[in-house]
Protein backbone atom coordinates (compact mmCIF):
# COMPACT_ATOMS: atom_id res chain seq x y z
CA UNK A 1 0.00 0.00 0.00
CA UNK A 2 1.40 3.36 -1.07
CA UNK A 3 1.25 6.25 1.37
CA UNK A 4 2.66 9.79 1.27
CA UNK A 5 4.83 10.40 4.33
CA UNK A 6 6.25 13.84 3.63
CA UNK A 7 5.55 16.63 1.18
CA UNK A 8 7.26 20.00 0.65
CA UNK A 9 5.10 22.63 -1.05
CA UNK A 10 5.87 26.07 -2.36
CA UNK A 11 2.76 28.11 -1.59
CA UNK A 12 1.74 31.68 -2.41
CA UNK A 13 -0.64 33.08 0.20
CA UNK A 14 -2.05 36.41 1.39
CA UNK A 15 -0.48 37.98 4.53
CA UNK A 16 -3.60 37.03 6.48
CA UNK A 17 -4.10 34.39 7.80
CA UNK A 18 -0.53 34.58 9.10
CA UNK A 19 1.87 31.65 9.21
CA UNK A 20 0.69 30.48 12.60
CA UNK A 21 -3.01 30.56 11.66
CA UNK A 22 -2.29 29.01 8.24
CA UNK A 23 -0.31 26.04 9.55
CA UNK A 24 -2.72 25.54 12.47
CA UNK A 25 -5.64 25.34 10.01
CA UNK A 26 -3.82 22.63 8.04
CA UNK A 27 -2.95 20.68 11.19
CA UNK A 28 -6.58 20.88 12.35
CA UNK A 29 -7.88 19.45 9.06
CA UNK A 30 -5.20 16.78 8.49
CA UNK A 31 -5.23 14.78 11.70
CA UNK A 32 -1.96 13.37 12.98
CA UNK A 33 0.24 15.45 10.70
CA UNK A 34 3.16 17.69 11.53
CA UNK A 35 3.36 21.04 9.75
CA UNK A 36 6.39 23.25 9.38
CA UNK A 37 6.09 26.63 7.65
CA UNK A 38 8.90 28.89 6.54
CA UNK A 39 8.36 32.26 4.89
CA UNK A 40 10.70 32.55 1.92
CA UNK A 41 9.54 35.77 0.28
CA UNK A 42 7.37 38.71 1.31
CA UNK A 43 5.60 41.03 -1.15
CA UNK A 44 3.20 43.92 -0.63
CA UNK A 45 0.04 41.80 -0.43
CA UNK A 46 1.31 38.23 -0.56
CA UNK A 47 4.04 35.99 0.78
CA UNK A 48 5.64 32.81 -0.47
CA UNK A 49 5.96 30.07 2.12
CA UNK A 50 7.55 26.65 2.11
CA UNK A 51 5.29 24.13 3.78
CA UNK A 52 6.71 20.87 5.06
CA UNK A 53 3.97 18.44 6.02
CA UNK A 54 4.76 15.07 7.54
CA UNK A 55 2.44 12.28 8.56
CA UNK A 56 1.65 8.59 8.29
CA UNK A 57 -0.69 8.84 5.34
CA UNK A 58 -1.06 12.34 3.93
CA UNK A 59 -4.14 13.08 1.80
CA UNK A 60 -2.72 15.45 -0.85
CA UNK A 61 -6.13 16.59 -2.17
CA UNK A 62 -7.33 17.48 1.32
CA UNK A 63 -4.12 19.47 1.94
CA UNK A 64 -4.52 21.53 -1.26
CA UNK A 65 -8.19 22.04 -0.44
CA UNK A 66 -7.33 23.56 2.97
CA UNK A 67 -4.63 25.71 1.38
CA UNK A 68 -7.05 27.11 -1.23
CA UNK A 69 -9.79 27.64 1.34
CA UNK A 70 -7.34 29.86 3.24
CA UNK A 71 -6.66 31.82 0.05
CA UNK A 72 -3.35 30.13 -0.86
CA UNK A 73 -2.24 28.51 -4.11
CA UNK A 74 0.29 25.70 -4.49
CA UNK A 75 3.01 26.89 -6.88
CA UNK A 76 5.03 23.72 -6.91
CA UNK A 77 5.53 20.40 -5.16
CA UNK A 78 9.22 20.59 -4.27
CA UNK A 79 9.68 17.29 -2.44
CA UNK A 80 7.63 14.17 -1.92
CA UNK A 81 8.39 11.16 0.24
CA UNK A 82 6.27 8.15 -0.54
CA UNK A 83 6.44 4.75 1.09
CA UNK A 84 5.10 1.50 -0.22
CA UNK A 85 4.40 -0.82 2.66
CA UNK A 86 4.78 -4.46 1.66
CA UNK A 87 1.63 -6.52 1.69
CA UNK A 88 1.82 -9.14 4.44
CA UNK A 89 0.42 -11.81 2.11
CA UNK A 90 3.17 -11.32 -0.48
CA UNK A 91 6.30 -13.50 -0.23
CA UNK A 92 9.47 -11.63 0.73
CA UNK B 1 -20.68 28.56 12.28
CA UNK B 2 -19.42 31.01 14.94
CA UNK B 3 -15.93 29.51 14.63
CA UNK B 4 -16.02 30.06 10.86
CA UNK B 5 -17.23 33.63 11.42
CA UNK B 6 -14.37 34.15 13.88
CA UNK B 7 -11.88 32.93 11.25
CA UNK B 8 -13.38 35.28 8.65
CA UNK B 9 -13.21 38.25 11.02
CA UNK B 10 -9.62 37.32 11.82
CA UNK B 11 -8.30 36.89 8.27
CA UNK B 12 -10.00 40.04 6.98
CA UNK B 13 -8.87 41.86 10.14
CA UNK B 14 -12.45 43.10 10.57
CA UNK B 15 -12.95 42.66 14.33
CA UNK B 16 -11.42 46.10 14.97
CA UNK B 17 -13.73 47.66 12.38
CA UNK B 18 -16.79 45.94 13.89
CA UNK B 19 -15.83 47.16 17.38
CA UNK B 20 -15.30 50.69 16.09
CA UNK B 21 -18.67 50.69 14.34
CA UNK B 22 -20.35 49.41 17.53
CA UNK B 23 -18.93 52.24 19.62
CA UNK B 24 -19.38 55.01 17.03
CA UNK B 25 -22.98 54.20 16.17
CA UNK B 26 -23.89 53.13 19.72
CA UNK B 27 -22.68 56.53 20.90
CA UNK B 28 -24.68 58.14 18.09
CA UNK B 29 -27.81 56.32 19.26
CA UNK B 30 -27.37 57.23 22.91
CA UNK B 31 -26.61 60.90 22.16
CA UNK B 32 -29.54 61.20 19.74
CA UNK B 33 -31.89 59.84 22.40
CA UNK B 34 -30.35 62.15 24.98
CA UNK B 35 -30.88 65.10 22.63
CA UNK B 36 -34.49 64.17 21.89
CA UNK B 37 -35.37 63.58 25.53
CA UNK B 38 -33.62 66.75 26.69
CA UNK B 39 -35.57 68.63 24.02
CA UNK B 40 -38.86 67.20 25.28
CA UNK B 41 -37.83 67.88 28.89
CA UNK B 42 -37.08 71.52 28.09
CA UNK B 43 -40.39 71.87 26.20
CA UNK B 44 -42.39 70.61 29.19
CA UNK B 45 -45.91 69.12 29.19
CA UNK B 46 -45.30 66.93 26.14
CA UNK B 47 -47.63 63.96 25.85
CA UNK B 48 -46.06 60.59 26.59
CA UNK B 49 -47.20 59.11 23.26
CA UNK B 50 -45.44 61.92 21.38
CA UNK B 51 -42.19 61.32 23.30
CA UNK B 52 -42.46 57.53 22.92
CA UNK B 53 -43.25 57.60 19.20
CA UNK B 54 -40.62 60.21 18.36
CA UNK B 55 -37.92 58.26 20.25
CA UNK B 56 -38.99 54.94 18.72
CA UNK B 57 -39.05 56.46 15.24
CA UNK B 58 -35.57 57.90 15.71
CA UNK B 59 -34.30 54.55 17.10
CA UNK B 60 -35.61 52.61 14.09
CA UNK B 61 -34.25 55.18 11.65
CA UNK B 62 -30.84 55.05 13.36
CA UNK B 63 -30.87 51.24 13.17
CA UNK B 64 -31.82 51.18 9.49
CA UNK B 65 -29.34 53.90 8.64
CA UNK B 66 -26.55 52.07 10.50
CA UNK B 67 -27.36 48.75 8.85
CA UNK B 68 -27.60 50.02 5.30
CA UNK B 69 -24.74 52.53 5.36
CA UNK B 70 -22.24 50.13 6.93
CA UNK B 71 -23.31 47.26 4.65
CA UNK B 72 -23.00 49.33 1.47
CA UNK B 73 -19.64 50.88 2.38
CA UNK B 74 -18.12 47.68 3.80
CA UNK B 75 -19.29 45.58 0.83
CA UNK B 76 -17.59 48.01 -1.55
CA UNK B 77 -14.40 48.06 0.58
CA UNK B 78 -14.23 44.28 0.91
CA UNK B 79 -14.85 43.76 -2.83
CA UNK B 80 -12.03 46.18 -3.60
CA UNK B 81 -9.71 44.36 -1.17
CA UNK B 82 -10.62 40.98 -2.71
CA UNK B 83 -10.06 42.24 -6.26
CA UNK B 84 -6.63 43.64 -5.32
CA UNK B 85 -5.69 40.42 -3.56
CA UNK B 86 -6.84 38.32 -6.52
CA UNK B 87 -4.68 40.45 -8.81
CA UNK B 88 -1.67 39.91 -6.53
CA UNK B 89 -2.36 36.18 -6.19
CA UNK B 90 -3.26 35.73 -9.88
CA UNK B 91 -6.06 33.44 -8.68
CA UNK B 92 -9.80 33.42 -8.21
CA UNK B 93 -10.45 33.60 -4.46
CA UNK B 94 -14.24 33.53 -4.77
CA UNK B 95 -14.57 30.10 -3.16
CA UNK B 96 -11.92 30.65 -0.49
CA UNK B 97 -12.57 31.88 3.04
CA UNK B 98 -11.66 35.33 1.67
CA UNK B 99 -14.43 35.15 -0.92
CA UNK B 100 -16.95 33.99 1.69
CA UNK B 101 -15.79 36.73 4.07
CA UNK B 102 -16.24 39.35 1.34
CA UNK B 103 -19.90 38.33 1.12
CA UNK B 104 -20.63 37.73 4.82
CA UNK B 105 -18.53 40.26 6.78
CA UNK B 106 -20.27 43.40 5.38
CA UNK B 107 -23.58 41.94 6.55
CA UNK B 108 -22.21 41.21 10.04
CA UNK B 109 -20.68 44.69 10.32
CA UNK B 110 -23.94 46.21 9.03
CA UNK B 111 -25.88 44.31 11.69
CA UNK B 112 -23.52 45.46 14.44
CA UNK B 113 -23.68 49.04 13.18
CA UNK B 114 -27.46 48.93 12.98
CA UNK B 115 -28.15 47.02 16.18
CA UNK B 116 -25.82 49.09 18.40
CA UNK B 117 -27.86 52.35 18.23
CA UNK B 118 -31.17 50.47 18.03
CA UNK B 119 -30.55 48.37 21.17
CA UNK B 120 -29.11 51.29 23.16
CA UNK B 121 -32.04 53.50 22.12
CA UNK B 122 -34.54 50.74 22.98
CA UNK B 123 -33.03 50.41 26.48
CA UNK B 124 -33.50 54.16 26.97
CA UNK B 125 -37.08 53.99 25.61
CA UNK B 126 -37.75 50.98 27.88
CA UNK B 127 -36.79 53.00 30.96
CA UNK B 128 -39.16 55.73 29.75
CA UNK B 129 -41.95 53.21 29.35
CA UNK B 130 -41.31 51.41 32.66
CA UNK B 131 -41.39 54.66 34.64
CA UNK B 132 -44.56 55.72 32.80
CA UNK B 133 -46.42 52.51 33.62
CA UNK B 134 -45.01 52.17 37.13
CA UNK B 135 -47.37 53.00 40.02
CA UNK B 136 -44.58 54.46 42.14
CA UNK B 137 -43.20 57.48 40.31
CA UNK B 138 -40.21 58.86 42.18
CA UNK B 139 -38.99 60.56 39.01
CA UNK B 140 -40.76 61.45 35.77
CA UNK B 141 -40.39 59.18 32.70
CA UNK B 142 -38.27 61.83 30.94
CA UNK B 143 -35.92 62.11 33.94
CA UNK B 144 -35.63 58.33 34.06
CA UNK B 145 -34.80 58.18 30.33
CA UNK B 146 -32.25 60.98 30.74
CA UNK B 147 -30.60 59.09 33.58
CA UNK B 148 -30.53 55.87 31.52
CA UNK B 149 -29.02 57.73 28.55
CA UNK B 150 -26.24 59.08 30.82
CA UNK B 151 -25.62 55.58 32.20
CA UNK B 152 -25.46 54.08 28.68
CA UNK B 153 -23.00 56.74 27.54
CA UNK B 154 -20.91 56.17 30.67
CA UNK B 155 -20.90 52.39 29.97
CA UNK B 156 -19.80 52.99 26.37
CA UNK B 157 -16.95 55.06 27.77
CA UNK B 158 -15.95 52.20 30.08
CA UNK B 159 -16.00 49.84 27.07
CA UNK B 160 -13.70 52.24 25.20
CA UNK B 161 -11.44 52.42 28.26
CA UNK B 162 -11.14 48.63 28.30
CA UNK B 163 -10.15 48.63 24.61
CA UNK B 164 -7.54 51.35 25.00
CA UNK B 165 -6.33 50.01 28.34
CA UNK B 166 -6.93 53.31 30.15
CA UNK B 167 -8.48 53.65 33.62
CA UNK B 168 -12.19 52.72 33.27
CA UNK B 169 -13.51 55.52 35.48
CA UNK B 170 -11.62 58.21 33.57
CA UNK B 171 -12.77 56.78 30.20
CA UNK B 172 -16.37 56.66 31.43
CA UNK B 173 -16.19 60.17 32.86
CA UNK B 174 -14.85 61.50 29.56
CA UNK B 175 -17.86 60.26 27.54
CA UNK B 176 -20.19 61.35 30.34
CA UNK B 177 -18.72 64.84 30.08
CA UNK B 178 -19.63 64.90 26.36
CA UNK B 179 -23.18 63.87 27.24
CA UNK B 180 -23.44 66.57 29.94
CA UNK B 181 -22.07 69.18 27.51
CA UNK B 182 -24.67 68.12 24.91
CA UNK B 183 -27.55 68.34 27.37
CA UNK B 184 -26.28 71.71 28.71
CA UNK B 185 -26.05 73.07 25.17
CA UNK B 186 -29.64 72.03 24.45
CA UNK B 187 -30.82 73.59 27.73
CA UNK B 188 -28.91 76.79 26.98
CA UNK B 189 -30.07 77.16 23.38
CA UNK B 190 -33.70 76.17 23.86
CA UNK B 191 -36.13 79.09 24.07
CA UNK B 192 -37.95 78.76 27.41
Amino acid sequence: MVSVKRVVLDVLKPHHPNGFEFSTAIAEKIRGCRVKLRVSEVDEKTETVVLVIEGEKLPYDAITEVISSMGGTVHSVDEVEVECEPNEDEPA
Amino acid sequence: MFKQLGVMLKITRSHGIARRYFVVNGFDGALTMLGLITGFYVSGNVEFSVVHNACLGAAIALGMSGLSSAYISEAAEKQKELRELEEAMVADLGNSTYGQATRLIPLVIGLINGLAPLVISLIIILSLWITHTSALQLITPLESALLTAFVMIFLLGIFLGRISGTFWLWAGMRTLLIAVATATLIFALSPH
